[in-house]
């Protein structure tokens, strides 16, 4: 494990030479074969940087993960954590849901009114909000609300020495800053998403009784009958992934980040996007792998 | 790996400062380190002897802070050897290497105080969570330093962003000596201050590293910061040691880079990467 470790303490400055090296390497190529060459070179260095980033991540990877089941434990870093995904983002979460339930009962309506089908409203809004929309855009507003402010933080902590202070007075960075907020991100977005799916399908609710006039009763009987375990669970399970995702990006954008003001910005904007993008990618897969049937 | 004889910390009772014995604190050999194509530390030799103050000096670029770096651990040099108590630290694992740490303290030239903590939480950090100790505890520990780098109780409910630069920088002292540490470093510590609270550090360093017997490593292009915290200087040049002596011969190097250096000319034979129009 201190292999990654020291390759990661050496990433930086290592990484330019690499890519130097390399860029050397194919340039030296194009000079013996002319211009022709040219959409190869591109293509090559553009994959070899690829390569090298990927491999930088999955380093970076590894290694804050077990420093999650490595002690010391940080259970006060850990809380402080939880408390700022899971509680400070219930507002903006829970809004983001209720509008989104309200939307598609409006929407699902419109639609199934056009072939009689307005009774399966109900199960249409509970469904979406469950396997879809409740992780997909919980995921999308933390990545922005908490992904940014973490890179940024571990950022301005990177060029202004904080880090290296830490690690000079005995505290490994990884344990202290990253491992906390792998952890709070992997169990506070199911929490979250449990919840807006509980607000979503009441938004749904609203719009089916009060602008609808649907049977409060009947609206509910709807909603419970054709919903199973998994719809809801599967939901919770891209839920955890989304949120470590979304703080395996902020600490290690902020982590890389490098010259100051620009490259904390830098670091923010590649830490919501990749944890956006990341999540629409996840969210794919793990569809796939539930419903493979 | 330390020799026999030797305390704990690798010295031997009643060895006067300075001295070097079989094992120095720090030794530094044939130190390589390069970014891409720009060659840093191109074979650094340096050995700091127990509870001596040793001083490099040199100018932007030449390699200071990286040696530094190297020497903590916070970089990794790309060749040669850095022992601490004669014990190699170059391929240490992740426990080893946070053992070495806990014998090292260090000043940034920035302050690099975790602005998330109060002043107290700072200087005691390395108590609560190197050394286990007690949250109460540590504060009474934290006062007691920051007292000794002259500021007062209240100061330890600030947070680091209310403080003015000295007063950041004296925090970081109280930090960087709070563990106790048997190395510490300074990272041009007087540089951003004004000339009297660049004063009032250097006093506060000499007091601190005397009070500790520890062994000091700083770097620094000020000179009258160099004279005054310095039992042996070194001068620094595109990666390499070009000259080290006692504070005192310091003006009679008859070293031609080390006059140009101390003296501030821009002639000589150190020419800076300057564009003429």
């Amino acid at each position: 494990m201190h292999g990654f470790s020291r390759s990661l303490n050496a990433s930086g400055p290592n990484a330019v030479n690499r890519q130097a090296g390399a860029g050397e390497r194919v340039s030296h190529l194009q000079g013996c074969h002319g211009g022709s060459m040219g959409f190869l070179t591109t293509t090559g260095r553009a994959f070899l940087v690829f390569l090298e980033a990927t491999g930088r991540l999955m380093l970076f990877t590894s290694l804050a993960i077990s420093h999650c089941f490595r002690p010391p434990f940080y259970f006060r870093l850990i809380t402080r954590q939880m408390i700022d995904i899971g509680y400070y983002s219930l507002p903006v979460v829970g809004l983001t849901a209720l509008f989104t339930g309200m939307v598609l009962a409006l929407q699902s309506y419109t639609g199934f009114a056009r072939f009689q089908a307005e009774g399966a409203v109900a199960t249409v809004v509970v469904l979406s909000i469950t396997r879809e929309l409740g992780p997909v855009l919980a995921g999308l507003m933390v990545a922005g609300r908490i992904g940014a402010s973490m890179a940024a933080e571990i950022g301005t902590m990177r060029v202004t020495e904080q880090v290296d202070a830490l690690s000079t007075l005995a505290t490994n960075p990884f344990k202290y800053l990253v491992a906390p907020r792998l952890i709070a991100g992997l169990t506070m977005l199911p929490f979250l998403v449990l919840v807006a799916d509980i607000i979503g399908v009441f938004g749904g609710f609203l719009i089916g009784v009060y602008r609808l006039d649907f049977n409060p009763a009947a609206y509910i009987g709807r909603t419970w009958e054709y919903l199973e375990p998994m719809d809801v669970i599967s939901g919770l399970v891209k839920a955890g992934v989304f949120g470590f995702v979304i703080a395996l990006m902020g600490c290690y954008h902020g982590y890389q980040s490098r010259g100051g003001a620009q490259g904390v910005g830098a670091a923010t904007t590649n830490a919501v996007v990749s944890s956006s993008i990341l999540i629409l990618v996840f969210n794919y897969l793990i569809t796939g792998l539930f419903f493979s049937r | 790996m330390s020799a026999m004889n030797y305390f704990a910390d690798g010295t031997p009772v009643g060895t006067p400062p300075g001295t070097f014995v079989e094992t120095p604190k720090l030794r530094l050999t044939n130190l390589h380190k390069a970014f891409g194509s720009k060659v840093v530390l191109n074979g650094l030799d340096l050995e700091v002897g127990r509870a001596e103050s040793l001083v490099v000096i040199g100018g932007s670029g030449t390699g200071k802070s990286v040696m530094l770096k190297c020497a903590l651990g916070l970089l990794r040099a790309d060749s040669g050897s850095i022992q601490i108590d004669g014990e190699e630290t170059t391929r240490l694992g992740t426990r080893d290497r946070e053992r070495v740490m806990r014998k090292f303290g260090m000043l940034f030239q920035g302050a690099a105080l975790f602005d998330s903590l109060p002043v107290w939480e700072n200087v005691a950090f390395g108590l609560i969570q190197g050394q286990k100790m007690r949250r109460d505890q540590a504060k009474e520990v934290a006062v007691e330093k920051l007292a000794a780098v002259g500021l007062a109780k209240e100061v330890a409910e600030l947070f680091p962003s209310e403080l003015s630069g000295g007063m950041q920088k004296r925090v970081a002292l109280a930090r960087a000596i709070a563990t106790q540490p048997e190395i510490i470093f300074f990272d041009e510590p007087t540089t951003g201050l004004d000339p009297i609270m660049a004063d009032v550090i250097n006093d506060l360093i000499i007091k601190c590293v005397k009070d500790l017997g520890a062994t000091a490593l700083s770097i620094t292009h000020d000179m009258a910061s160099a004279r005054k915290i310095a039992d042996r200087i070194a001068m620094i040049y595109k990666g390499k040691i070009i000259w080290h002596g006692p504070v005192s011969e310091i003006d009679n190097s008859g070293n031609p880079y080390v006059d140009q250096f101390i003296h501030g000319r821009a002639d000589g034979p150190i020419q800076m990467e300057v564009m003429h129009p």
